[in-house]
């Protein structure tokens, strides 16, 4: 398919070394990892493989390894599990208010079963402040699920004074990776994370896989039942191929490679900038500049134009970036981080688009999409 | 065939075989054709389940297999503000609105005209079967649908010369059967769906049931003209003039005609019966009409014109005199010969040969007496 991609925060294409290695073990590696025959035992072992390179990646033992189908597979698992087997020591959760809904959807359901949950509001910023946090928390809180980083505005959260706090707190830690992964550093003892979510489709894996990551001194039962698979953590036979492509996406991004894919991605803004203050474009950011960011992110309020026809004006000129979520029957939702962050009366809500970056994109790509996003939003002006 | 792939065309789909056909023809004839969902309506159920999904999931169907990009654009608080408080203030008053009528001037081809402007579409298209002619002045003309069936020119009465400027009905000269050949044919998935009936927001629901949801129903007498009580009546609104079904009289007055609503009396909250189709008190010999609209310029009539005209969809046409006022904004229409059940909130859509000429909404019926006139309806 010819056009620009830019929004790489929905998914990514696949890395041709991904594609390769799925390839070959597809071909070579169909057996079931759990039969005890060679077919098994090969497939055994690429799924052994691909664990520890994932483990490695954040600091992480194999055994806290669970393969799921995606981030929101891992977040449902941490939070409904969590509740069930943590009921007697506690009804309260913590969260915030602009996690991605598989976080907040699996919450309004705890509250509706009679759970308590709390949702930190944010500053302009997008993040929480850690006085709120710390107000919020109560010894009976049996989870906070902050996320790493945010989907919409590359916001990073405090997660390493979230979980200081909470190494001498009953309350087991969650962090929503699933946008962070890939880009930044993590290591889940440095961090005192017990719960870690990722998905493998947001750095150049195949999708309906990722993993969460749960401390080993943590235990409770499985989400999805059946056979015993994942160490009896979650039934389902493994999706070995896509696993080895899994674990070779995951290898692709060394400390190195994260950094330079952020710097990367810096230049791509700046860039963005420039253009829009030369064509005297009113436009402001959404979050902030922050080298702490996720750089792939980049929310741009364009002042006066309508979200859904910039986003669809620049859709027909073959430029795909994001206006937000769409409803089950195509209308976008007002962002739910946005309101979060400005209110839901500023006119950001309703004017802002969502670039995200990703590997491939290259300058010539920014600056096409800078001469278009121009043209279109001086012939929506006149 | 001329080059059209440099002609931008943005298609009202509604995820029905009319709209969907549109779509497809359009991109045979090699335009860039964009596809656009209009999601005017919260109808979303307990369960979470809208109509609007899955009309846009057939949309979604059929645009892929045409192969032309698809979207969805929302326009709840415009046919809000602009049609359904409307239709709701014509009911308070009595009247008989059509929102469908209202919905093509302020939604259709203004609201969504508008999106597709922005859009950089050089023309909208729309599925209505209704035609679109230039003169040589560059005039445009509203013709009726070559399908006499379904010819919608009625709901299209009220649009002016600006909002058919740039407006494609390409399936205006086709009939209704031949269009579900194409759609079959063409292998799209809506060749075979059900047309939608009622009005759009309504659906198939229960009309009353609906309305008393918006409006506070106000129970009062039935009564005939010679104030002889005949039962209730529960809510006016909720009856429309020349209507059968529901008035629960039966067995009395003379001989076993059938009972009608002849009219409705706000002051006093009373509707008015009379019995037999063709009572006297439901034909009228002329009505009076504001808000009168015309699509093309009228200049070659004068202020007094023998036409024909409709007073609802579907109706065969009247003979009828127009008499304006100097500001062609009000009209009376006088019958060539008495019409049955004028209803006041409806359009009066006036037609020469098989051009829609314009339309103007009903405001009163009369009878014209041998001194004077009385009019209908005490509404």
């Amino acid at each position: 398919m010819s056009g620009i991609y830019l929004d790489n925060a929905a998914t990514t294409p696949m890395a041709k070394e991904v594609i390769e290695v799925m390839t070959n073990a597809m071909q070579t590696t169909f057996g079931n990892a759990s039969s005890t025959h060679q077919f098994g035992r090969s497939a055994r072992m690429v799924l052994d493989d691909s664990r520890k390179v994932i483990a490695d990646s954040i600091h992480a033992k194999e055994s806290e390894i669970i393969f799921t189908s995606g981030g929101t597979e891992s977040d449902n698992m941490a939070i409904m599990q969590t509740a069930i087997q943590r009921k007697s020591l506690g009804k309260h959760l913590i969260t915030s208010a602009v996690e991605h809904q598989a976080i907040l959807k699996s919450m309004k359901y705890l509250e509706s079963i009679g759970f308590e949950v709390t949702y930190l509001p944010v500053n302009e910023d997008g993040v929480i402040d850690i006085t709120d946090f710390k107000n919020a928390l109560k010894d009976d809180t049996i989870l906070v699920s902050i996320m790493m980083g945010n989907n919409e505005t590359g916001s990073h959260m405090p997660i390493h004074e979230i979980g200081d706090i909470l190494k001498d707190h009953q309350a087991w830690f969650h962090t929503d990776a699933v946008q962070a992964y890939g880009l930044l550093d993590i290591d889940v003892n440095v961090d005192h994370i017990d719960m870690l979510s990722t998905s493998a489709h947001k750095l150049n894996g195949p999708k309906f896989l990722g993993f969460l990551y749960k401390r080993d001194t943590i235990f409770s039962p499985p989400f999805i039942k059946g056979g015993e698979q994942e160490d009896k953590r979650r039934a389902g036979t493994e999706n070995v191929p896509a696993i080895a492509g899994f674990a070779k996406a995951v290898s692709l991004v060394s400390d190195d490679e994260k950094k330079a894919r952020q710097l990367k991605y810096q230049g791509f803004k700046k860039q963005i900038i420039a253009a829009l203050e030369v064509n005297k474009i009113d436009f402001e950011i959404n979050g902030t500049l922050s080298d702490d960011n996720l750089q792939h992110v980049f929310n741009i309020w364009i002042k006066g134009v309508q979200t859904e026809v910039l986003q669809t004006r620049l859709d027909l000129a073959g430029i795909a970036v994001s206006g937000g979520s769409a409803c089950t029957a195509g209308n976008l939702e007002p962002s739910h981080v946005l309101i979060a962050m400005y209110g839901e009366n500023s006119p950001r809500v309703t004017e802002s688009i969502r670039l995200s970056f990703g590997k491939d994109n290259t300058d010539e790509e920014i600056a096409v999409f800078v001469t278009q996003l121009v043209r279109i939003v001086g012939r929506l002006k006149k | 065939m001329p080059d059209n792939s440099k002609t931008r065309v943005v298609v009202g789909m509604s995820g029905g075989v009319d709209s969907s056909v549109v779509a497809y023809l359009l991109k045979q004839q090699g335009y860039d054709v964009v596809g656009v969902f209009m999601k005017n309506w919260d109808d979303t159920d307990e369960m979470g389940v809208c109509t609007a999904t899955e009309d846009y999931k057939d949309v979604a169907k059929v645009a892929n297999k045409i192969g032309i990009p698809y979207y969805s654009v929302n326009f709840e608080k415009e046919y809000w503000d602009r049609v359904f408080t409307y239709f709701l203030d014509e009911y308070k008053k009595g009247r008989t609105p059509n929102p469908d009528v209202m919905c093509n001037k302020e939604i259709k081809f203004k609201a969504f005209f508008d999106y597709a402007m922005e859009l950089d579409a050089d023309y909208i298209a729309m599925g209505h079967y209704a035609q679109v002619e230039q003169d040589t002045d560059g005039i445009m003309h509203m013709l009726r649908g070559d399908d006499s069936n379904k010819d919608q020119t009625y709901f299209l009465s009220q649009l002016s010369q600006e909002q058919i400027q740039k407006v494609m009905f390409p399936i205006g000269n086709i009939e209704k059967p031949e269009v579900r050949r194409i759609a079959e044919e063409a292998g799209l998935s809506t060749a075979k769906k059900k047309d939608s009936t009622g009005i759009c927001f309504i659906g198939e629901r229960n009309f009353t049931k609906f309305l008393g949801e918006y409006l506070p129903a106000q129970t009062g007498n039935m009564m005939t003209v010679d104030g002889v009580k005949m039962g209730e009546h529960y809510g006016l609104m909720n009856y429309t003039i020349g209507q059968r079904k529901g008035l629960g009289i039966g067995g009395t007055g003379e001989g076993n005609d059938p009972w009608f609503v002849v009219g409705k009396d706000l002051s006093t909250n009373t509707l008015i019966v009379g019995q037999g189709y063709h009572n006297d008190l439901l034909y009228a010999d002329y009505l009076e009409a504001s808000e009168l609209s015309f699509i093309a310029p009228i200049d070659r009539f004068g202020n007094d014109f023998h036409i024909t005209a409709k007073f609802r969809y579907r109706q065969t046409d009247v003979g009828v005199t127009v008499h304006l006022n100097d500001d062609h904004t009000e009209a009376t229409v006088t019958f060539d010969a008495p019409v049955r059940a004028i209803t006041p909130g409806q359009a009066v859509v006036f037609y020469d040969g098989t051009e829609c000429l314009g339309s103007g909404i009903i405001d009163a019926a009369f009878k014209s007496l041998d001194k004077g006139s009385k009019q209908l309806q005490y509404v």
